[in-house]
């Protein structure tokens, strides 16, 4: 047992924590909580594997700009306990017997391989300069394009959740709530 | 020379005590300072009573809320509604590991830098931090479950967003100049005069990116003229409605730490961090880069108060408009014409 | 030293819970962290990947899944607010109708 071996344990322990629970919750902001703490976890698995870049946007932008979106949602929308329905329990036999067979794969990947080379802690230079070299010259098409992503799922979330536009003339305001 | 391990835990551990200490103590007299001075603006005279010029009174202060009663209403959601302070306040103090405060010092042939851990994308880790840091107010204001809260919550959650891209956008001015993330290469890089007598500050060239920073900061860490989430005339106290004794003095602790980190920030992006005037006697020239350090970030925090005490509080709509519309585009203007003078 | 399978597992794990999450949950703002959950594990064997076989090529397309969750999520939550206004629910069993 080696330190890395430990962290990369603990941090694994955390991951895998927060996912089931993420499952065993009935609230959406316990849920969510959870997520943010895989999503740490994982953040924790970056920097033993090296790419401290990644850990840091991975913090910054998924614990700390989706994931609040997603809290924000949930107080806007004041969601509540999810209800259990006939839908439910159906989807329920095909969760269960999925994640087990995912875990039986799994479980045969690592028999089959478990000899496989060992990563080394920080074995690749994931710092900001390679990442934003790398960045800018191999992949600056892909990633002006992801640009253009980013523009339309700006447009399309600022029209979808924008106030919905005054009904036409003749029919009457629907009152909510 | 390197330290051995054990050694090097130990510093650590010295040093994060001692950090955490003198944190910890300056939270508390910012918020002396800020009674004292807003008071004098208001033609008061502040606390006075306890200790000379009112010195005790963050001591007084502590044991009131340390002996208050510490209630917890039943209509809230338990785990969130106590895990919240400590959210806010675990990620408000973690922020000041990678902010160093001066030049290694040797002591026994050991080079000791004067920070708790000098990490190459510092000021990426304090970006996380920060906005991890929202959570803290918004579980506050939704596990409350009383409107106010709520709606606190709501606005710090967006607010906080809303500003960070901004916040981000303006230090990346200062990030092209230094070619680093880490603070330490970044002051570094400061060091120096512009024609021998204007000292290399990132400020001088950054003025655009400092204002920017400077606007998004105060939104960040909810301070007026910013201040929706806890507006006490349209929300009562905002997400800390509901909290009481220890409870609402870790909200209180977050937020002037926050403000310290962001005046640390600053102090170290924009105004040559511990650069100053040295002179005098070696143990004076080892001592004044910590007291430039610490003179920019008093200042910093005077600018805060004197801010609070002036201007008053923006609607909503209006900080929105003015995070989205104007700060984002004026942090991309600077951005690009920061590129372009650099590529030249 | 962790032997790349041991990243592997972890990652196919967390992509099995939200697989399953995907599927057994009935909240429409889970289901999607669900999602997110998943592309968490994919992401996780992206870089392990990126490790093992030193190319940074496979740290660079876990910024491209980054970029494309964070504009997934900003749409889709915008559609699951725009759902809730005109449905006043969350549940998908009852936004199983095209028309209301």
């Amino acid at each position: 047992m080696n330190v890395h071996l430990i962290l990369f344990l603990a941090f694994g322990a955390v991951a895998v924590a927060g996912a089931i629970n993420l499952l065993a919750q009935t609230h959406p902001i316990n849920s969510a909580l959870s997520l943010i703490a895989v999503m740490a976890a994982l953040a924790g698995e970056y920097l033993l594997l090296g790419a401290e870049f990644l850990a840091a946007v991975q913090v910054i932008v998924y614990a700390g700009a989706i994931m609040v979106l997603f809290v924000f949602t949930i107080m806007l929308l004041n969601a509540g306990v999810e209800e259990r329905t006939q839908g439910s329990r159906v989807a329920f036999l095909f969760g269960i017997p999925g994640l087990l067979l995912g875990s039986v794969l799994l479980g045969w990947v690592v028999l089959r391989h478990s000899g496989t080379e060992a990563v080394a802690a920080g074995a690749l230079p994931g710092d900001p300069k390679t990442i934003g070299q790398l960045l800018f010259h191999e992949f600056l098409l892909p990633f002006e394009i992801t640009s253009v992503l980013i523009l339309i799922a700006i447009m399309g979330a600022v029209v979808l959740a924008s106030k919905p536009p005054t009904h036409p003339p003749g029919v009457p305001a629907r009152k909510v709530g | 020379m390197a330290l051995p391990i054990w050694l090097f835990i130990l510093v650590s551990v010295i040093k994060s005590a001692v950090v955490l200490v003198v944190l910890l103590t300056a939270v508390a007299y910012t918020v002396w300072l800020e009674r004292k001075v807003v008071g004098h603006m208001q033609n008061r005279w502040g606390p006075t009573r306890v200790g000379p010029f009112g010195l005790l009174q963050p001591a007084a202060d502590g044991l009131k809320f340390l002996f208050k009663e510490d209630l917890t209403p039943p209509h809230v959601y338990k785990p969130l509604f106590l895990a919240a302070p400590l959210i806010a306040v675990i990620f408000a103090l973690t922020s000041i590991a990678v902010i160093p405060f001066g030049n290694s010092v040797t002591i026994g042939g050991y080079s000791i830098p004067l920070q708790i851990t000098d990490v190459n994308t510092g000021l990426l880790l304090i970006l996380g931090v920060t906005s991890i840091g929202v959570y803290g107010v918004a579980l506050a204001g939704w596990s409350s479950n009383n409107k106010y809260s709520l709606l606190g919550g709501l606005r710090a959650s967006a607010q906080m967003v809303s500003y960070e891209i901004a916040l981000g956008l303006s230090l990346v001015g200062v990030l092209i100049m230094s070619g680093s993330f880490s603070l330490r290469a970044i002051v570094d890089a400061q060091g120096g005069h512009f024609w021998g007598f204007i000292p290399r500050w990132n400020v001088f060239p950054q003025f655009i990116g400092f204002f920017c920073y400077l606007m998004a900061a105060y939104a960040e860490t909810n301070r007026i003229p910013f201040d929706l989430p806890e507006a006490e005339t349209e929300l009562v106290a905002g997400y800390h409605t509901e909290y009481s004794a220890m409870k609402f003095a870790m909200f209180f602790m977050a937020e002037y730490a926050n403000m310290i980190t962001v005046a640390c920030l600053a102090t170290l992006l924009f105004f040559g961090g511990w650069h100053g005037p040295i002179f005098g006697p070696p143990i004076l020239q080892a001592v004044l880069p910590v007291f430039w350090f610490a003179a920019k970030i008093v200042a910093f925090l005077f600018l805060y108060i004197w801010v609070r005490g002036t201007l008053p509080r923006f609607r909503y709509d209006q900080l929105m408009a003015f995070g989205w519309k104007f700060l984002l585009p004026l942090a991309l203007v600077n951005l690009i014409a920061t590129a372009i003078a650099v590529a030249w | 030293m962790v032997p790349l399978s041991y990243y592997l597992v972890l990652s196919g794990f967390l992509f099995a819970c939200g697989v399953a999450g995907f599927l057994i949950k009935r909240n429409i703002i889970t289901i999607f962290m669900s999602i997110e959950l998943m592309l968490n594990g994919v992401n996780l064997s992206f870089v392990a990947f990126a490790a093992h076989w030193h190319a940074l090529a496979g740290q660079i397309f876990v910024f491209f899944v980054m970029v494309v969750a964070a504009a997934e999520s900003a749409v889709g939550l915008a559609i699951i607010i725009a759902v809730y206004r005109t449905r006043e629910t969350l549940n998908v069993d009852q936004v199983n109708l095209l028309k209301l």
